[in-house]
Formats: C-alpha cells, sequence, structure tokens
C-alpha cells in the first residue's frame, strides 16, 4: 500500500473519490506518515486477509483446478489442458441447465417483478397497519431454505396438502405430481421461489416508494391528475432505480439457486424432473462424484457467466443510477 | 377525461387525509389475500406439528383434531435438537462478532482514511456482493480441507465472515461517513489520536449500523446450508439446517415429527426478526440502494 501523499497531509489523494480529510494539521507530519500507514494497515488488514482467503483466493484455486482431471487428494498432477471446459460445454446436461436458469431467471424477473410493484403501491397508500402487514409479508424470505423446502416439498408431494385441498373442494381432477411431471416441475419451482422472494421485492420497492418526495404528488394532484396518471408519470420512473438494482439482485439469485433445487429434488432427481441448476450440476458432477477436478471448472464457467451478464446489467443498465454502490472508485 | 373534474376538489389538502385513512376495501382484500398466501405454508408447518401421522395421512390439509403435543415435546426433549440449536448459535454468534468486528475496522479506513488504493480497495470489497458464495464452494471445500477445519465449526465461520464482509463494509461506509467533521477536529484538538477517535467516537456513534449489519450477519449464518454441507459431515457438529434435512429424510414416513422439527428451527430467525423488523428491513434496502 503507497501512501504518496502531499507534505500538508491534507489533500486529497488522486483517485477523484471524495475523502474526508482531517482538518487539523498534525504535530510531526513525517510521523504521522507512517502512522497512518500503520493504522490502515492494522485496521483494514485483517478485513483484506480474510477477504483475499476465503473468497478471492478460492476463486483462483477454481481456476487453476479446472486445468486438471484431479480426485481431490493429493496434488494435482494429471493436467488436461481445456478438456474439462470442452466436455461442459458438449454435455447435454449442462446445456439443461443453462436452459433451466435461464427460464428461471426470466421467470423470476416476469413474474415477481409486475406483481410487486403492484402489491408495493398498494401498501403505499395509507391505510392501517401497514407497518403489521409489511413484517407478515417478509417472513418467507426471512425463513431459511431448507425449512422452506422441506415445508412445500411436503405440501406438493403427490399424497401432499395441496392435492388433498384441491380434493377436498371438489378439484380432484386437478391433482397432480407437482415435483416428479417434468413439464409442472420447474412451475412449481417458479411459484415456491416467486413465493420465498417476492416479499424482498415488495419491501424494497416500498421504500424506493417513500423515498418519493410527496410534494410531487400534490403538485400532480392540483394540477389535476388522476391517481393512474400520477403512478405511470410520476411513481414508475422515480421507482426505476430501485427496480433496476432489484432486478440485478434477482438475476444473479437465479444464477446461483441451489439450495431449494437441492433439497426438494435431490441431487439426481432434479435432472428428469427439469429443475437442475448450474449449483445442483456443479454439485453433482464434482463433489459427489469426487472429481473435483471437473467439478471446478464448472464452477469458473458459472463464474465467467455471472460475471458477464453482472457486468453487461452494470454497464448498460444500472450505469445511470449507481453512481456510488458498485462502481465507486472506478468512475 | 375525468381528470378535468380533479382540480375542484384539490387533494392536496392534509384533513382530507385524514378521512382517507381507512383507504379503499379493495386494498385490503388484496393485503389480506398476498398475507394469507404469505403466511399459508408456514401456519400448514406449524399447525402440522400438532397433528398426528394418521390425521396427515387421511386429510393432508386438514386442522389439528384433536390437537396433538407429542411432536413438539419429542423434539424439544431431543438431545440431537438442541446440539444443533447450540452449533448454529455458535457459529452464528462467531460469524457476526467477527464480521461486524473486520468490518467495522476497514469501514473506518474506508470513509475517513485518504490514501491511495482506497478506491481499489472498496471496488475489491464491492465486488465480492456480486458473487455468493456458490461458485467458490467447491474450492472453498478444498482450501477448509487443507487447513484442516473440515467437521469444526471454525470452517465454517471463517468463510461466512469472509463473504459476510461485502454487505458490511457496503452499509458501514455511508455511516461513517456520515460523522460529522467537526468531532473528529475536536477529538483531534483535545489529543485524542485517530485509532483513539475510532474506539471512542466512532465505535458507539455507529452502533446502529453494527446492529443493522450484525442482525444480517447472524439470520445469513443461523439460514446457510450450502457451506455447512460441504465441510461438516459428522452429525455431532451439524448446524440446524443440516439437522432439519437430516431429521426430514430420518423420518420421512413420520411426517408430523418433520413438521415440527421444521417449525422449531424457524422460530429463533423469526423471533430475531421480529424483534428488529425495522433494521433488518432498512438494512437491505439501504445497501441495495447504497
Amino acid at each position: 500500500m503507497t501512501d504518496k501523499q502531499p507534505p500538508r497531509g491534507t489533500v486529497t489523494a488522486g483517485n477523484g473519490a471524495r475523502a474526508v480529510s482531517p482538518a487539523v494539521p498534525r504535530p510531526g507530519r513525517r510521523s504521522t506518515d507512517w502512522r497512518k500507514l500503520l493504522e490502515i494497515t492494522l485496521l483494514a488488514g485483517p478485513a483484506i486477509v480474510v477477504f483475499v482467503s476465503f473468497v478471492i483466493f478460492p476463486v483462483v484455486l477454481a481456476g487453476y483446478y479446472g486445468f486438471f482431471r484431479w480426485k481431490g487428494f493429493g496434488p494435482a498432477t494429471d493436467f488436461v489442458g481445456f478438456d474439462n471446459y470442452l466436455i461442459i460445454l458438449q454435455d447435454s446436461a449442462f446445456h439443461d441447465v443453462l436452459r433451466h436458469n435461464g427460464f428461471i431467471l426470466v421467470l423470476s424477473l416476469v413474474i415477481q417483478g409486475p406483481i410487486a410493484i403492484i402489491l408495493a403501491l398498494l401498501l403505499n397508500q395509507r391505510i392501517r397497519g401497514r407497518s403489521l402487514i409489511r413484517v407478515l409479508i417478509f417472513i418467507p424470505y426471512i425463513i431459511s431454505e431448507v425449512i422452506v423446502g422441506i415445508g412445500w416439498g411436503l405440501m406438493l408431494q403427490t399424497s401432499g396438502s395441496v392435492n388433498g385441498l384441491l380434493e377436498s373442494v371438489g378439484l380432484g381432477a386437478l391433482q397432480r405430481d407437482w415435483l416428479s411431471d417434468p413439464s409442472l416441475a420447474i412451475w412449481s419451482l417458479m411459484v415456491i421461489i416467486s413465493w420465498k422472494y417476492i416479499g424482498f421485492a415488495v419491501i424494497l420497492f416500498l421504500a424506493g416508494l417513500q423515498s418519493i418526495p410527496d410534494e410531487l404528488f400534490e403538485a400532480a394532484a392540483i394540477d389535476g391528475a388522476s391517481y393512474w396518471q400520477i403512478q405511470r408519470t410520476i411513481t414508475l420512473p422515480l421507482l426505476g432505480p430501485t427496480v433496476r438494482i432489484w432486478a440485478f439482485l434477482s438475476i444473479i439469485g437465479s444464477l446461483q439457486l441451489f439450495d431449494l433445487v437441492f433439497i426438494i429434488w435431490g441431487q439426481y432427481v432434479a435432472s428428469t424432473a427439469g429443475t437442475s441448476t448450474m449449483a445442483t450440476y456443479m454439485v453433482a458432477n464434482g463433489r459427489t462424484s469426487g472429481n473435483f477436478g471437473y467439478g471446478s471448472a464448472v464452477a469458473v464457467v458459472m463464474f465467467l457467466i455471472s460475471l458477464v451478464i453482472a457486468l453487461i446489467y452494470q454497464r448498460f443498465v444500472l450505469s445511470r443510477d449507481t453512481a456510488g454502490a458498485l462502481t465507486e472508485g472506478k468512475k | 377525461m375525468a381528470v378535468l373534474e380533479a382540480p375542484t376538489r384539490p387533494r392536496a389538502k392534509r384533513p382530507l387525509r385524514e378521512r382517507q385513512e381507512w383507504g379503499s376495501p379493495a386494498t385490503y382484500f388484496i393485503a389480506f389475500v398476498f398475507i394469507a398466501l404469505c403466511l399459508g405454508p408456514v401456519i400448514y408447518i406449524v399447525l402440522g406439528g400438532f397433528r398426528d401421522n394418521s390425521q396427515i395421512t387421511n386429510s393432508p390439509a386438514g386442522f389439528p383434531n384433536p390437537w396433538n403435543f407429542d411432536n413438539y415435546a419429542e423434539v424439544l426433549a431431543s438431545r440431537t435438537f438442541w446440539q444443533q440449536v447450540g452449533n448454529s448459535a455458535i457459529a452464528g454468534i462467531a460469524t457476526t462478532l467477527g464480521v461486524v468486528t473486520l468490518g467495522l475496522m476497514a469501514s473506518f479506513i474506508l470513509a475517513r482514511y485518504t490514501f491511495a488504493g482506497r478506491g481499489a480497495m472498496y471496488s475489491l470489497f464491492a465486488a465480492g456482493l456480486m458473487f455468493p458464495m456458490t461458485v467458490a464452494i467447491t474450492p472453498l471445500y478444498i482450501l477448509v480441507r487443507e487447513l484442516g477445519l473440515m467437521n469444526s465449526l471454525a470452517g465454517v465461520i471463517l468463510p461466512q465472515i469472509a463473504f459476510g464482509l461485502p454487505v458490511t463494509i457496503i452499509i458501514l461506509v455511508p455511516f461513517l461517513k456520515a460523522i460529522p467533521n467537526e468531532l473528529e477536529e475536536a477529538a483531534a484538538i483535545d489529543g485524542t489520536s485517530r485509532l483513539g477517535f475510532f474506539f471512542r467516537m466512532v465505535v458507539p456513534l455507529s452502533l446502529p449500523g453494527v446492529v443493522t449489519t450484525g442482525i444480517l450477519a447472524f439470520v445469513a449464518s443461523w439460514n446457510s446450508y450450502l457451506l455447512p454441507l460441504f465441510i461438516l459431515s459428522d452429525q455431532a457438529s451439524y448446524t440446524l439446517p443440516l439437522g432439519v434435512q437430516a431429521f426430514a429424510s430420518q423420518y420421512s414416513v413420520d411426517t408430523a415429527k418433520v413438521l415440527a422439527f421444521t417449525s422449531l428451527s424457524m422460530i429463533p430467525a423469526l423471533i430475531f426478526f421480529t424483534l428488529f423488523e425495522r433494521r433488518i428491513v432498512g438494512g437491505l434496502t439501504g445497501a441495495v440502494k447504497g
């Protein structure tokens, strides 16, 4: 970490970030310099060490092991070049998981987005019990994936409560194998995903709506705009940044989806039911079958796909509104 | 258009708002339906624990009749359950302390020091936000194994701290930036060093932000599944999510007991959430909006 500070010790560094500089000149400026360096190392050092060892290093390791046929023990010696990657790209099971991930990604946005916006608009009105409502709709999000998976798995199984409910209200003809019928399973998964994560979207949008100044609505109302005109011309455009960030989180989440699928469908059934994802493919073909080199290569492919999509999204969609969060320092 | 009528009764007046406070019945109806959909499965799990297996088989969607407390009592009396609660608590508390301590120290540097590489450091942590643990899990497993931390909670805690840092730092940096410069100057005039300023002023002043990030870290750790699945293979070291799943496959015929076990395991997270709802929601939305 270099510290090229001009002599006064009060001028901002050259990276253009708006930094807070101590306005009071400190006694003994030369000692200030190394002292500051020491403080930076002491305070930021541990976080950087832990972060680099357990986040960055594993990703680099994956890149390394991806080039080997390796069973996970001893040093990796069987160098196979890009073979693992060729196998991945030619494996029809991998094409399936890509399709599933894409399907989940698009449908998550299409299902949750509009519903969550409408609900947020509704709940943003002055109604009684709004804070209680906020707590209740957030509960699915706070419950762990394991519990959600087991609960929904039991409800949707052939002899489960959903079929039982259909039977008891006289709709027995609609009973299905919600989890094992390949044409239905992924829709069941979409229902579960929407159920689990839509509360998060609603809460985000509500927060976004509440940050729009009241004066705008009042001015529009004075000018004679109707409720729906106000929503269309003021609320939705101003909610844009929140929606775009939510969509980003949803996309990344869809690409990483693992827990729910793994718990409900298990590692092998998932592929026949048509719900397998890149992550379950990675676990099934990597750790479970002991092919750590191959699993690492799958991880690298997943990483690259997520990275490319994230960068494209940031470049073309988010660049307008995140002049802070993820791009600070790179301006 | 109907709009033309509007100016005659301006909506901007405050008193009107108060009269409107109850809103339209349709809004309540939609809100009610939505909440029922959100809570239905949770209620199914909780009530299912109060039934017995023959009730569940005969009428999968019915109510407990009669109420049966044996399942809950059995789970509460089992050692396995409490051992898993203990493991989850240890992992959660250690992760929270680690994330908060390291995150607060690094955020202080990022928020209040000026140095070359500051932007790069921020980007490094912010980039971590884009990549959840899933992509790194295979090599992470290898790394933890090389460190000899398999089957130990430390093998779960350390990576969780590392992966919790990005959110923590992104929430805390704006928080620390908002501490007025005058305070730091006053402290400097009084002869306090910058480290002294950190411990005496920053730590207490940033407490609300710290609590938010701490709760987020705790709930994430309490619910985490993938990492423990890879690292903990010995039943004695299982955390609750692993325990719940193992229980569910071991007693797959005893649905009622599985439901009782499952609903008991979600109670701590729910209590935490209701106590700190405002902070969790505020923290999440704050993090997202940068």
